[in-house]
């Protein structure tokens, strides 16, 4: 957007039909993606799903089997690492063993051809300190950093450089969990402030959704689904990313009349639902075995059947097997008879019900139309 | 487990772990350097060998043999160099660039030639370079009059040949262990390859650089052979006044005094690679985390 002229975008980075293979293995299948200057997208997967493989590409580490990757709208498939635009901050950073933390970040600079006079180097190696926050380290050996130090090294390497994209790949994961929570925040407020792209690898869910613009959710090498956090979390488009992103329940059932956006679902274990909502691009004809995913958050539980919300999709009486106490939000496990286990979320203080529910109590639950969205049943 | 049994043993087990290597260094090490320091201040008996005595005439007397010592410390060093510089490349190819089975292949293969003596080998650089061997070549392709065995030369060809595994193996060591990962990070922030070498791949193999120099020179400062042989008694190096005097002159002290120089040199240099490798963090590596 910002690099656009007259008004054309031209995506910072993109991948068309992006497909590599390592002998048999397919590590990337057909990517498709444009990432735009300025944005904070994520790659969330498990592992062996392609994450880095698509991060490496970029970087210039492996070139594409097929297909074209593109920054700033130039096809680099053949443009060595060392000439692009982007840098990387490695996992296990990768920092240099026999420099100091202020050559460590130097290094970038003093590539460039002509070399920038001493003197600027030494004032933007300062300003880099400054904004990662190790003024005083400079003569400080690697190993003489803790493991968050020694990350916030590997980020002001790579910034100094001010590339178009800055590539990490999980560049938290080595940390400890409260650290990781202090640096996902920096790292947030840092891309803020420089405007620079961020292409994050992870396969934190919490990590993704919290830090990102954009998240691509991945599997086999391909791309599933890519979106806003909150639109992978409200309308995901298949079992795989409903599972990935967030918890949810998942009821199998067969479809007995579809209609606009929502379908009337016969449920295996008997009953029947009313979804008000279809996963994308998925046509519903009767007959059709699919499942209805349900939010923990969406279901809501009461002693009488009658002190439910009128006009929900179904109701269930089930027990509760278990309670875990999450400080604000008590989850319950349920079992109902003919539905097997599920979840529920429900906030502490719920108008329904003035003391939590016990382990092997009988109760009721439901959930709206809206909250039901029907996916494909694999 | 070990540490364990060395804590519930307490000083008697920590006693029977050390003994052994602690008597080894005693009577094979220190006794014999003793013994060597102090016929150094000692007189030559009238039939030779050792008379006690306590003078520095000895010591004043190294400047006699000041051309062995020229010699040694002139060539050791530049055959240590030339031996790193031949051996650098070959450990890289090793290292990076050969395939695993070939790899083993050729470690193996560069080891082989050390199952037959050094007399042997040595004796065959001297067919070699001999007048039947390469200067009867070159005359061939009308190159006349090259004379290669008893010169410097030809010290020098033995004492890369006969050294380089040694300087091999520990710079191969060095660059096996470097992190790829480097190398790419390099690549990521602008170096093209060749600026990768001089600026990651060297200074983090320098220790087995260093290490393997140390290894070799100290070798080739007690060197005897390859001078005796390819030197033909013109290239004269400490090692060989060392045999002259023990066993042709029989002047014990004298010997004593030039052997005890020799070791001094060779803590010197020991030193001096200590405070190399101590100021790059030792053998450290970069920690995974
Ligand atoms: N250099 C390579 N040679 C052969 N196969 C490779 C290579 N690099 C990756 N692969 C394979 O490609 C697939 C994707 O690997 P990749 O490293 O991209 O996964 P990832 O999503 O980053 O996983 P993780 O979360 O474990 O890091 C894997 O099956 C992996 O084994
Ligand atoms: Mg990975």
């Amino acid at each position: 957007m910002r690099n656009g002229q007259n008004g054309a975008t031209v995506p910072t980075v993109a991948f068309r039909n992006v497909t590599k293979r390592f002998g048999e293995v397919v590590a990337a299948n057909g990517l498709e993606l444009e990432i735009r200057s300025g944005e904070f997208l994520s790659f969330l997967g498990p592992s062996g799903c392609g994450k880095t493989t698509a991060l490496r590409m970029i970087a210039g580490f492996e070139q594409p089997s097929e297909g074209d990757v593109l920054i700033d709208g130039t096809r680099v498939n053949e443009l060595p690492a060392y000439r692009r635009p982007v840098n990387m901050v490695f996992q296990s950073y990768a920092l240099f063993p026999h420099l100091n933390v202020a050559r460590n970040v130097a290094y970038g600079l003093l590539q460039r051809s002509p070399r920038p006079p001493r003197t600027e180097i030494d004032r933007r190696v300062a300003a880099m300190l400054d904004l990662v926050q190790l003024r005083g380290f400079e003569n400080r050996r690697i190993w003489e950093m803790s493991g968050g130090q020694q990350q916030r090294v590997a980020l002001a390497r790579a910034l100094i450089n001010e590339p178009k994209v800055l590539l990490l790949d999980e560049p938290l994961a080595a940390l400890d969990r409260k650290l990781r929570r202090d640096m996902q925040i920096e790292l947030q407020n840092l891309q803020r402030r420089v405007g620079i792209t961020f292409i994050l690898v992870t396969h934190d869910q919490e990590e993704a959704l919290s830090m990102s613009d954009r998240v691509c959710i991945m599997r086999d090498g391909g791309i599933v689904q890519q979106g806003t956090p909150a639109d992978l979390y409200d309308r995901p488009v298949n079992r795989y990313v409903a599972d990935f992103v967030g918890k949810s329940n998942f009821f199998a059932g067969t479809v007995l009349t579809a209609r606009g956006g929502g379908a009337v679902i016969e449920l295996d274990g008997g009953g029947t639902v009313t979804a008000g909502r279809t996963g994308e691009g998925l046509s519903l004809l009767p007959g059709d075995a699919v499942s209805v995913a349900v939010r923990p958050e969406q279901i809501v539980l009461a002693r009488r059947e009658d002190a439910l919300p009128a006009g929900g999709a179904a109701t269930i009486s089930a027990r509760v097997q278990n309670r875990i106490f999450l400080g604000e939000h008590i989850e319950y496990l349920l079992r109902s008879e003919t539905l097997g286990e599920f979840l529920t979320l429900a906030p502490r203080r719920s108008e329904l019900t003035e003391r939590p529910f016990e382990a092997g109590e009988a109760v009721f639950a439901a959930f709206s139309t809206e909250a039901a969205l029907v996916l494909g049943s694999e | 487990m070990a540490a364990a049994a060395v804590e519930r043993g307490g000083k008697g087990v920590t006693a029977l772990l050390v003994g052994p290597a602690a008597t080894f260094f005693l009577l094979l090490l220190v006794l014999p350097l003793a013994v060597v320091v102090l016929y150094s201040f000692g007189e030559r008996a009238p039939a030779g060998g050792y008379a006690p005595a306590f003078t520095f005439e000895n010591y004043l007397n190294l400047a006699s043999r000041g051309q062995a010592f020229l010699n040694t410390l002139m060539m050791a060093p530049v055959g240590t160099l030339l031996c790193a510089v031949v051996a650098y490349p070959m450990a890289y190819y090793l290292a990076v660039k050969a395939s695993p089975r070939w790899r083993t292949l050729l470690l193996v293969l560069i080891i082989v030639p050390f199952w037959t003596s050094q007399l042997l080998r040595i004796y065959a650089w001297l067919l070699i370079l001999g007048s039947k061997g390469v200067p009867a070549y070159l005359e061939m392709i009308g190159i006349e009059g090259v004379r290669l065995v008893n010169t410097r030369f030809a010290v020098l060809v033995g004492m890369v040949y006969g050294y380089l595994p040694l300087m091999i193996f520990p710079i191969y060591v060095s660059l096996e262990r470097l992190d790829k990962r480097l190398l790419e990070a390099s690549a990521d922030l602008g170096a093209n390859p060749a600026r990768t070498f001089w600026q990651v791949t060297l200074p983090v193999s320098l220790p087995g650089v260093a290490t393997g120099s140390l290894l070799v020179f100290i070798l080739l400062m007690g060197e005897f052979i390859i001078p005796a042989l390819l030197g033909g008694g013109k290239v004269f190096f400490i090692g060989n006044a060392l045999v002259d005097l023990f066993l042709q002159s029989r002047n014990w002290p004298f010997g004593a005094a030039v052997a005890v120089s020799m070791v001094l040199v060779m803590l010197a240099s020991i030193v001096a690679y200590m405070r190399f490798v101590l100021s790059r963090g030792g053998m450290r590596q970069q920690p995974l985390v």
